[in-house]
């Protein structure tokens, strides 16, 4: 994955988001900027000023390892026909709720 | 007493719409889409500020004027802001120092007005803190990395710092005005502020590798309305639909 699109020369960063509440940080986009610094102030401008996060995180794209569209089938699919690996043949104790 | 805190807080207020004024100028037409947005949020944080300043100097004059009216009902000469702000927005570098060189002295100009005796003007100032600090910290990492960078960045960087110099002398000076009211804790002196406003520009200006131009001739005139011929403009453009449409909504 090449780290710089033709139309601006600066390093792209993807940028998580942690919602206020506790949840875990989650993929909000991305933003290009000259360094970690810049990525973090970037990111809080374009995605989180309206309270949208209680904290950042920004990553080098480059440094994300990525499955391919190739991996699929390879990756993924040999457990959708092993039926025996979903957990739907247990019995549901009475008293739990299942949402 | 009300006609000096009425100044005051024009002064307080005109200082914010205007630079929050010539900073949406970069709306569109920032040097990232990343920095676009950043330089526009600043903007609407200012004019946000303004907002609430100049609703509150409304009410403290009680004529029935409200903010709008404020804001786009006075001409140039009515206007109090320090000229700094007023002129063009120039290329980024000199957008950025000025907004450092702002936003240093209005970040401390707020915390000393977290405790003003009039308790609106108190809370606006506690809110707008901290969203002065950020506009500090934007502007001073973009400042350092415009004098670290290429010869031309800190080249223009320089430029503006040299330029825009002799407008710092009028964000600390004082007057009768602000002094009475100093003394019933409305207004904080705006020469206490030099100090430190200087430590911290000095600071950054050192990690930019720029050098601090010395104190010359310092250019005032704006808190008692002589301004340059660049805000009579920069109004024409922000007053026109109000004032060719009274009392337009939509």
């Amino acid at each position: 994955m090449s780290s710089e699109s033709r139309d601006n020369p600066l390093p792209l960063w993807e940028v998580f988001l942690q919602p206020p509440g506790g949840a875990a940080h989650e993929h909000a986009g991305s933003v290009h900027a000259g360094d970690k610094e810049m990525a973090l102030q970037a990111a809080r401008d374009v995605y989180a000023r309206r309270g949208e996060a209680v904290s950042i995180w920004v990553v080098p794209s480059e440094q994300i390892t990525a499955s391919t569209p190739e991996d699929m089938g390879p990756f993924f699919e040999p457990g959708n026909d092993k039926a025996y690996r979903h957990p739907q043949f247990y019995k549901v104790p009475p008293g739990v709720r299942v949402s | 007493m009300s006609e000096p805190f009425f100044e005051y807080l024009l002064r307080l207020g005109d200082d914010r719409l205007v630079l929050g004024h010539r900073l949406s100028e970069w709306c569109g037409h920032g040097p990232t889409l990343e920095e676009d947005i950043a330089l526009t949020n600043i903007a609407l944080d200012l004019v946000g500020e303004a907002n609430l300043v100049l609703q509150r100097a409304g009410q403290i004059e009680g004529a029935g004027r409200d903010q709008d009216a404020l804001a786009y009902l006075r001409t140039d000469r009515e206007y109090r802001n320090a000229l700094m702000v007023e002129l063009p927005k120039g290329d980024f570098g000199y957008s950025i120092v000025r907004q450092f060189l702002f936003s240093t002295y209005a970040m401390h100009q707020w915390e000393a007005l977290s405790a003003c005796a009039d308790t609106d003007l108190a809370g606006i100032a506690a809110k707008a803190l901290k969203q002065s600090r950020y506009h500090v910290r934007h502007s001073a990492e973009w400042l350092v990395r415009l004098g670290g960078g290429t010869d031309e960045s800190h080249g223009r960087a320089e430029d503006a710092l040299n330029d825009l110099w002799r407008y710092t002398g009028e964000l600390f000076a004082t007057d009768a005005v602000e002094q009475a009211l100093v003394k019933q804790k409305l207004a904080v002196d705006s020469s206490s502020l030099e100090a430190v406003w200087r430590r911290d520009v000095a600071d950054v200006v050192a990690r930019a590798t720029l050098t601090l131009p010395p104190d010359g001739y310092m250019q005032g005139g704006g808190r008692a309305g002589g301004h340059t011929e660049h805000l009579g403009l920069m109004l024409a453009e922000m007053q026109v639909l109000p004032r060719t449409y009274p009392g337009a909504k939509w």
